[in-house]
């Protein structure tokens, strides 16, 4: 076992440890603030695995704004989660349980990581991606040549998507926005239920 | 949080380390990992920071939310202009080589557009919906006083 393999697991259990606190916390800001920590060792491990242009994503919205947002979420609710009725969670458990059996079940299937002879590195496009970004578009990352550039479609439905829910919040939540009292000092986590 | 004095001289600190970091996450984005997305969060993330510390009017001030709708709409007008302007040059939609004389030239003015058009974007849609949220917990704290 190398030393990539130790922080590997280190980063895995942490992981683990973290899913299992946040599914058991029964307040709600601790357990917001732990599934920031959650992305964050995330995007360690994505950094590991050679994904940085996927880790600085999942670090600036899974750890940061997703983060906020829970919290500003936090602000108009009770800090505390409703306890729930024995009879229903042992349900909850087995069918939990059978999801987790099978989504492990199903990576038995999945190539070891790092594996040459799995489709994605044997198909002939594969070259002609990483040698096409070099010649036809001339820019050393290859993800940004191919998000921007081949794959300018799916980029242009990608922003689309954001815009719309931009559009979406703004057009269930937004109104009313002007005819607020101005700023007022304390912060909304004083006072949280109405 | 007027009283916090280690939070607030630490976040104006901070501040403006993250909007150039946000801005060398866009212009890097062809050599280094990034790119509009990315740094469309990181630069809401600054605002957000700026928000949480000194307070949603004061964020509101700086960045006024009738600009970010039209920054949300701007971006994506701008990304689907490209599109438009490499027919109008005699390409196809999105097809950048046309944009300048040399093939590759036209590829990377493409994606510096097209990114730029992304980051606008994201950090409207992101700033938007943290205003919009922001402000809800803030209207109601309103009615209860």
């Amino acid at each position: 076992m190398d030393f990539a393999e130790i922080i590997n697991l280190f980063l895995l259990t942490l992981l683990t440890i973290t899913g299992v606190a946040i599914a058991r916390m029964r307040a709600l800001f601790p357990a917001a603030m732990m599934t920031g920590l959650y992305s964050l060792l995330s995007a360690s491990l994505f950094v590991l695995f050679d994904a940085v242009d996927v880790a600085l994503t999942e670090a600036a919205v899974g750890a940061g704004i997703t983060t906020v947002l829970f919290l500003s979420t936090l602000a108009l609710t009770k800090p505390e989660e409703k306890p729930l009725r024995k009879n229903r969670s042992r349900l909850a458990a087995v069918v939990t349980l059978a999801t987790g059996a099978l989504l492990v079940y199903a990576t038995l299937d999945m190539p070891p990581y790092g594996a040459s002879d799995t489709p994605v590195q044997q198909h002939p496009l594969r070259d002609a991606f990483i040698e096409g970004t070099q010649n036809d578009i001339d820019i050393p990352n290859a993800v940004t040549a191919i998000l921007a550039s081949y794959r300018g479609y799916d980029t242009l439905g990608e922003i689309a998507v954001i815009f719309t829910a931009g559009v979406a919040v703004l057009m269930l939540l937004g109104s009313g926005q002007r005819k607020r009292a101005p700023a007022k000092s304390p912060s909304a986590k004083d006072k949280p239920d109405a | 949080m007027r009283e916090h004095v280690v939070l607030r001289v630490i976040s104006k600190l901070l501040m403006p380390l993250i909007l150039l970091y946000a801005l060398y996450v866009q212009f890097h984005g062809d050599y280094g990992p990034g790119g509009g997305f990315q740094a469309g969060v990181i630069f809401a993330a600054g605002i957000i920071l700026y928000a949480l510390i000194f307070g949603l009017e004061e964020a509101r001030a700086v960045i006024r939310p009738w600009v970010l709708r039209v920054g949300l709409a701007l971006g994506v007008l701008t990304f689907a202009g490209t599109g438009v302007a490499t027919m109008l040059l005699g390409g196809n939609f999105l097809e950048y080589n046309v944009l300048a004389h040399h093939a590759s030239h036209g590829q990377h003015m493409g994606i510096l557009i097209v990114e730029f058009g992304v980051l606008l974007t994201v950090a409207s849609s992101v700033l938007t919906i943290f205003y919009v949220f922001a402000g809800r917990g803030k209207r109601r704290q309103d009615a209860e006083e």
